[in-house]
This record gives C-alpha cells, sequence and structure tokens, in this order.
C-alpha cells in the first residue's frame, strides 16, 4: 500500500535552546543545543520560504526562549508577509515595553504564554528564576493592551494541579483569550523527572473537574484546551496527528523532525535543512517515512480499528517505556507493554524526589 | 456585546487575531486563527468573505439574498444562528 502523503500545516521553529528558566518539565532534549549551532537568519527565512511553498498554515516561533534571538522581529515579518500565520511561544519574561512593540510592528498574529504555577513561590521554584513571574504578568499585560490575542499555558504537575480553578480565574482576569491547561508530557526533562511531576488519579479527576466547571461558567470568554497526561488514558493520543501527516519540528541547529521529541529515535539520520530541501525531507527522508501511515505498525495495531486515529499513539513513548519506537505505545490497555506504565503509576514515591532542572551541561554552553 | 444582542444593524467584524484565507496549497478557505486553523463549510465561508468590518449583519444578508436568488427572511435566520455561533466560538464580533 502506498500511504498519502499530505501537505504539513504547522511548522515549529525551535530558534535556539537557549533560556533564562530551568523548568523540569521542558520539552526540549536532555542534550541542548549551544548557540554556536544555531541556523543563521538566512536559513531561517529558506525554511519559512520553503513552508510557505509547500502548504503549511501556521508557524510558532518557539525555543528554549525564541526572544533570545535579536532576529526574531525579521523572521515574523517575513512569515506575516508569506501569509503564515504567526505564533510566539514564549516564557514572556524577556517580553517588555522595550522589545514588545518590533514584534507588533513586524505584524505577529498570537502570544502563547507559559506559567509555570499561579502561585509564585511555586512558579519561581520550578522555573529557577527570581522575579520572573512579575515580568510575565507584566508580558501579558501588554499584550492584552495592544489587543493581541493571548493564550496563556499552565503545565500541570504534582505541586500545582490543586491550583487549576485559580489559574483559570486568573486567565479571565488577565484578558486572555485562551489557556492550554496541559499536563506534563513524559520525555526528555519531563520524563527524567518523571517521578516528582506525575500526579495521582485523584489530582487528575480534580483538574478535569475543575476544567469542565470553568468551561461552563466561562463559554464564549475563555476557550480552554485541556491536555491530559496519557498514562492514565486506556487509549494512546495521536501523537502529532500521526507521524509525518500534519508537522515539521525544525531544531535550532537545523534538524528536520517529526516531532521536539524524535532526537531520540535510535539507528536512523537526521535531515538538515541546511543539506536538503524541506519538501525532500518531509517526503522521503527515512526519518518521516519511517512511521507514515499504517504499513509500519505491528500487531495489535496493524489490526485495530482505532489505527488511523492514534495511528498507534507515540513513537517516543514507546522507545522510552518499551525499548522500541515500532512498538505499540505502551499507554495503550491493548499494547504487550502495557504493564509497565500501570507500574510506574502503581509506584509513585510518596514524597515527590527533588528536580532535575533542565541546564546545559558544562560540555556544550552557557544559558544565556 | 452577547450574542444576544446581535440585530441587523450590528456591524460584523473578525476578532483580532483570526481572519478568512484561501490556502493555494489545498484550494479551499480557512479561518486563520490562534494555534488552530478550521476548514468553514461553503456556506459560512460565503458569509465570511462578506465580513469586512463595515457590513452590517443585514447587509451580508441582503447580498447573499440576492446573490443566491433566496428569500431574506429564510437566509437571515441562518446567517443569524451562524454568526451567533462564530461569535461565541471567539472568531467574529459584533
Amino acid at each position: 500500500m502506498t500511504e498519502t502523503i499530505l501537505s504539513p500545516m504547522s511548522l515549529l521553529a525551535e530558534l535556539t535552546h537557549r533560556c533564562p528558566l530551568q523548568c523540569p518539565y521542558c520539552s526540549n532534549p536532555i542534550a541542548l543545543e549551544p548557540r554556536r549551532n544555531e541556523l543563521p537568519t538566512q536559513d531561517w527565512i529558506s525554511v519559512l520560504d520553503q513552508a510557505a511553498e509547500m502548504g503549511v498554515l501556521q508557524v510558532h516561533f518557539s525555543g528554549g526562549e525564541p526572544m533570545s534571538r535579536p532576529d526574531l522581529p525579521d523572521l515574523i515579518r517575513h512569515a506575516v508577509g508569506l501569509g503564515l500565520y504567526t505564533n510566539l511561544i514564549t516564557s514572556g519574561v524577556l517580553l517588555n515595553e522595550k522589545t514588545f512593540p518590533a514584534l507588533v510592528e513586524a505584524g505577529l498574529d498570537h502570544v502563547q504564554l507559559s506559567f509555570q504555577d499561579i502561585d509564585t513561590a511555586n512558579a519561581e521554584h520550578v522555573g529557577g528564576m527570581k522575579g520572573a513571574q512579575a515580568r510575565k504578568m507584566e508580558a501579558a499585560r501588554l499584550v492584552v493592551a495592544d489587543g493581541m490575542p493571548l493564550t496563556l499555558n499552565f503545565v500541570i504537575y504534582r505541586e500545582n494541579a490543586a491550583r487549576v480553578p485559580q489559574m483559570l480565574e486568573a486567565a479571565v482576569e488577565m484578558g486572555a483569550r485562551r489557556v492550554e491547561i496541559a499536563h506534563t508530557q513524559y520525555y526528555g526533562w519531563g520524563l527524567a523527572n518523571r517521578a516528582a511531576l506525575m500526579p495521582t488519579a485523584q489530582q487528575l479527576e480534580q483538574t478535569t473537574q475543575a476544567v469542565e466547571a470553568a468551561r461552563e461558567k466561562y463559554t464564549g470568554r475563555l476557550a480552554i484546551d485541556y491536555v491530559t497526561p496519557d498514562y492514565y488514558a486506556d487509549r494512546p493520543k495521536p501523537c502529532m496527528g500521526g507521524w509525518g501527516r500534519r508537522f515539521i519540528n525544525i531544531s535550532p541547529s537545523g534538524r528536520v523532525l517529526p516531532c521536539h521529541a524524535a532526537e531520540t529515535i535510535p539507528n536512523v539520520a537526521f535531515p538538515d535543512v541546511r543539506h536538503d530541501t524541506l519538501a525532500h525531507i518531509w517526503r522521503d527522508s527515512p526519518l518521516f517515512t519511517m512511521f507514515r501511515g499504517t504499513d509500519w505498525m505491528p500487531q495489535p495495531c496493524r489490526s485495530c480499528d482505532q489505527r488511523e486515529k492514534d495511528w498507534g499513539g507515540c513513537r517516543c513513548q514507546a522507545l522510552a517505556l518499551a525499548g522500541d519506537a515500532a512498538a505499540t505505545d505502551p499507554v495503550c490497555s491493548r499494547a504487550p507493554d502495557h504493564e509497565r506504565v500501570v507500574r510506574v503509576l502503581e509506584t509513585l514515591p510518596a514524597e515527590p524526589p527533588p528536580f532535575r532542572y533542565r541546564r546545559y551541561t558544562r560540555a556544550t554552553d552557557e544559558v544565556g | 456585546m452577547t450574542t444576544t444582542d446581535l440585530t441587523d444593524d450590528s456591524i460584523i467584524r473578525f476578532v483580532r487575531g483570526v481572519r478568512l484565507q484561501h490556502d493555494r496549497v489545498r484550494e479551499r478557505w480557512i479561518i486563520q486563527a490562534p494555534e488552530r486553523a478550521f476548514i468553514p463549510d461553503p456556506i459560512a465561508a460565503e458569509v465570511l468573505k462578506l465580513v469586512d468590518g463595515t457590513r452590517t449583519l443585514g447587509q451580508i444578508v441582503s447580498e447573499l439574498a440576492t446573490r443566491f436568488a433566496a428569500p431574506v427572511d429564510v437566509i437571515g435566520h441562518d446567517v443569524h444562528v451562524m454568526v451567533s455561533d462564530l461569535i461565541t466560538r471567539q472568531v467574529l464580533v459584533a
């Protein structure tokens, strides 16, 4: 069977891994890319040109902290000129009245601003930066005052799960149009800190109820995106909408990935925008074709009625939990390795261990 | 303004950060919105093409009635319901 290759919808441009914060659930890989390896401006411009040509509709400028890159306004302006919808995913700690006007002038469409918690002391404990919360509040104020749509992103974990109602209330007070209540996803740093971050089943139930109550209360004023920790689910999530179907991730050094955790996949070359075209990489590279569609699937996925709904779940999770990226995602109750997920949840420690903070190892580079 | 206040004199606009755009690769209209793109059905796309921040709901209805040779009261009801829904979904504002 020949798989249908769709045009990608969405591009995640990870401009840098540098970030003033050190959140222990960061979605970046453990091996952070030093500044000297970052793509120069003209390479990002070429990526944007190629992405628009291929049919990408939205570009998400992310990191690390994308505002660490002085060329961010130029990249936004270029993307806007191509008709791309531009989204800035930021910690907000570098967004202030000196830096924000250049983004507005460039035509930025939307800001997603992350918060580590609504409680300042715990937020700054998790982010590892004193004074960050006040900067974030000021960033939110500036975006809303401009009239640009604002989404707040709260990553949920054991320590802050009880405060979801206050997070939602704060989002309304701050004038956000959308909020993401997103349970930690357990890859990279999140996986390394899983014992400290994973909520209990009871906590998960409470956050779900808080979201449902707020959806009713704030209809038409606040849209709520809710992401659950899939360890507690019976069926896996349709990770990235299927491998190589909708989504392209570009790492700071120009590697082209089907998702932001894909650099963990062993025994395959990572294609690079400096050496090949985006269209060719998307269509033909071994990394993008290896798990596209359903031909690669083992049993029970291959004959499962959900195979074109969840696409076998997440390849990086299968690798992390079952030791094989081509296995059925172990969070699926039909997976041969499902017992491993059950065991993780049954053996959560009573007291969370200390965080392993997201930091560069000394051999690579400084945090800047 | 809430959707219950919507009248024929209401001027309809897109919310900042939301727009109708033609997707030339897939040859269809899309609604670009924060962190998502929707595909409007063909009727919604015809309505949204008339949303320019100056036309009122009544003007949009009468243009559609002329273009599709249909009774204003029938079209008016459907467009009102659709616009109300898109206001609730933070696509349009009146």
